[in-house]
């Protein structure tokens, strides 16, 4: 177990760019990387890889880019990524090998850690090394978020999937050095053993909720799919802001599906995150809970979403929120 | 058309936060009195998958899961489903393991249940919500896994169709079975037990398996053969600092409301 070396990160790219989980997980990695005197590289698969993407990652943090182009990993399949990053992996040999636990990580990362026969924690918050044993200490939420845990692997690599949105990036600087280095694979599309058929999109109309900056959201409160087009969609689209909604909301049919925020919804971080008639579960605040500012709007005193809030009214929101609306919309003419 | 499902008890996930305690000097979760463990919601709407399927094309549903005696209702609310077995896989030799040993241990257990098409799980489970072990499975048993699924069906002999969920819609995917397919809340309610199933299902024996059925070295615990450790588990604290902002009427509590967001300049 002796000659593992380097922080090595499993990147994702989104039509050729990198996506932001890969400088979130280059700041991350930069701190560990450091602490131990190692080297921070960065794997990246696709079917095109720019000179621009390259450094690109080595101005945000990146020693060392490893880059993998080749037909079959145009789209992300689980098999062909898992077989190119454990070829990957057991031929660098890393110490530490992060990802995001986004779409890629959930099942790419269970995959890796068996086939690397490596120890994996999912949904890291926090990771450092700690000083005396110099191994990865990870901190996860735990039980809806209820709880968090705080865990080490006792293999190597030592794997964590990171949370999106929790870590901060590097500010970049283009004078950074790194190395890009090359490496072909041999792919046939059979490796992927299932097959992808076709995309349905859910229509969702306005600002897209994991960018929006602005938030309005709504629980199981609200009632009905009427009261939540009337007043989530509409405060939403008057401060230009998305809409969201608690995953009661959605399983009672208020609010589309692909509004839920939470645990096993959205994972959003806005400057702004009104939750109206939502009380507050743990998991709701898994997917919340970073916000900068967050308003409650909820009848109950008592709800746990006023613990976690910045400003809070306590009434019926059926009476607050067409006045909230009226006044946002004169304050925001003017 | 054989199943299997993976379902674990969990404490009730619904629990309110104020009444969660943990014992920190143990590192375990106390149970809040007077609340019932469950079975962890998405394992429910696994189950529900798997009768979904034998509802339209026929076939048999083992339920199992790994845990203390007390998983036994789990493995029995599954029955009272409409599955048709289940086995509970207990002893002091499974305890405190991590996903891997979780996973190695189920794996044996599916080998030796021998034959299945289909293995389903819930994408993650509510308390320790890794949303590791259906995908380690898999790899053990050389079979791919297919995530976050909204529904599966049966399209042809020996394959089947899956929509896994996205934060934008649905990718849907074909593949060859045997598989491992996990699902998340976009299934839909559960169905609920009916009084005959209910009867039928607290009739029904639910054999436990050991070490020994498994072929596991009984002096080997799970715990071995884990990969990661836990070191401590606390529950966070939020510091309180919330303003109420309060109006002579509800009305006016919105207006101010909005006032001190343009005061902040958030807006
Ligand atoms: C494994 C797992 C994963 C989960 N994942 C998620 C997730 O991703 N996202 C998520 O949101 N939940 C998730 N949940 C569910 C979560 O535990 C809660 O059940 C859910 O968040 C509750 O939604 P809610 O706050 O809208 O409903 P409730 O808890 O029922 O709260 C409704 C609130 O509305 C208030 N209210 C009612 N009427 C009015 C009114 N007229 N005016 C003002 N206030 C009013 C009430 O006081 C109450 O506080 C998950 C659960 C599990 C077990
Ligand atoms: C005292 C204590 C110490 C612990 N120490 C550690 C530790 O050191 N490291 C660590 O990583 N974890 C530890 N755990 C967590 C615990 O062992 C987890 O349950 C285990 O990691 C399995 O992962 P999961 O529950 O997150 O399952 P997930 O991967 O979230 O489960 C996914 C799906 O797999 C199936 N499944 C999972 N578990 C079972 C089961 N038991 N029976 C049937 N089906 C199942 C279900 O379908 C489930 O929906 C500890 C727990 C306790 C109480």
């Amino acid at each position: 177990m002796a000659d593992e070396k380097g922080v090595m990160i499993v990147g994702e790219l989104v039509r050729g760019t990198p996506a932001p989980i890969c400088y979130e997980l280059l700041g991350a990695g930069r701190k560990l990387a450091d602490s131990l005197g190692e080297q921070l590289s960065i794997l990246i698969m696709a079917d095109n890889i720019s000179s621009d993407t390259t450094s690109d990652l080595i101005a945000s943090g990146a020693d060392r880019v490893y880059a993998v182009a080749h037909p079959v990993l145009g789209k992300y399949h689980p098999d062909s990524f898992a077989a190119v990053a454990e070829k990957v992996a057991k031929d660098k040999k890393p110490n530490i090998l992060l990802m995001g636990r986004t779409e890629v990580g959930q099942d790419l990362a269970p995959m890796l850690s068996y086939r690397l026969d490596a120890g994996l924690l999912m949904d890291c918050l926090d990771l450092k090394i700690d000083p005396a044993s110099k191994m990865m200490i990870m901190e996860r939420p735990v039980y809806g978020g209820n709880a968090r845990s705080v865990l080490h692997c006792e293999t190597k690599p030592q794997m964590a999937s990171v949370k999106p949105k929790t870590q901060e990036p590097l500010p970049k600087d283009t004078s950074r050095k790194g190395e890009v280095e090359t490496i072909s694979v041999d792919l046939s599309p059979s490796i992927n053993r299932t097959q992808f058929v076709e995309h349905i999109s859910w229509v969702s109309e306005g600002v897209q909720l994991e960018s929006a900056e602005l938030i309005i959201s709504g629980g199981r409160g609200i009632g009905s799919t009427e009261a939540y087009k009337a007043t989530i969609d509409v405060a939403a689209k008057v401060i230009g802001g998305a809409a969201g909604a608690s995953k009661a909301a959605c399983d009672a049919g208020y609010a589309p599906p692909g509004n839920q925020v939470g645990l096993t919804g959205k994972r959003v971080s806005p400057t702004l995150y009104v939750a109206v008639a939502i009380s507050g579960a743990s998991q709701h605040l898994a997917g919340m809970g970073t916000s900068k500012n967050i308003v409650a709007i909820n009848r109950d005193p008592d709800a746990n979403m006023f613990k976690v809030a910045r400003y809070g009214v306590v009434a019926d929101y059926k009476q607050v929120m067409p006045a909230f609306i009226e006044k946002l919309k004169e304050l925001l003419a003017e | 058309m054989h199943m299997i499902c993976l379902v674990k008890q969990v404490p009730d996930p619904e629990t309110p936060s104020a009444s969660f305690r943990v014992d920190s000097a143990a590192n375990k979760v106390v149970p809040a009195t007077g609340v019932a463990p469950v079975i962890s919601p998405f394992d429910e709407q696994a189950v529900e998958v798997a009768l979904r399927i034998k509802d339209k094309h026929g076939g048999t549903v083992t339920a199992v899961s790994m845990g203390p005696a007390s998983a036994r209702d789990a493995i029995k609310h599954a029955l009272a489903m409409g599955c048709d077995d289940g086995i509970l896989i207990d002893g002091p030799a499974f305890e405190y393991t991590d996903s891997y040993s979780t996973a190695y241990t189920l794996a044996a257990a599916i080998k030796k249940i021998g034959d299945a098409d289909i293995i389903l799980c819930g994408r993650q489970a509510a308390d320790w919500d890794g949303g590791q072990v259906g995908i380690i499975v898999s790899e053990m048993l050389g079979i791919p896994a297919l995530i976050n699924g909204q529904s599966t069906d049966i399209i042809g002999d020996k394959k089947i169709k899956f929509e896994r969920v996205l934060p934008d819609g649905l990718d849907v995917y074909e593949s060859a079975t045997p598989a491992v397919v996990t699902f998340s809340q976009e299934v839909g309610q559960p169905r609920y037990p009916t009084l005959r199933n209910i009867m039928a299902a607290a009739r029904k024996e639910v054999p436990v398996w050991g070490p020994a059925e498994l072929g596991f070295d009984p002096n080997e615990a799970a715990k071995s053969r884990a990969k990661t450790k836990l070191e401590r588990l606390f529950v966070p604290v939020f510091e309180a600092k919330v303003e109420i902002i309060e109006g002579e009427n509800p009305a006016e509590s919105g207006r101010l409301l909005a006032m001190k967001l343009r005061e902040a300049k958030i807006i």
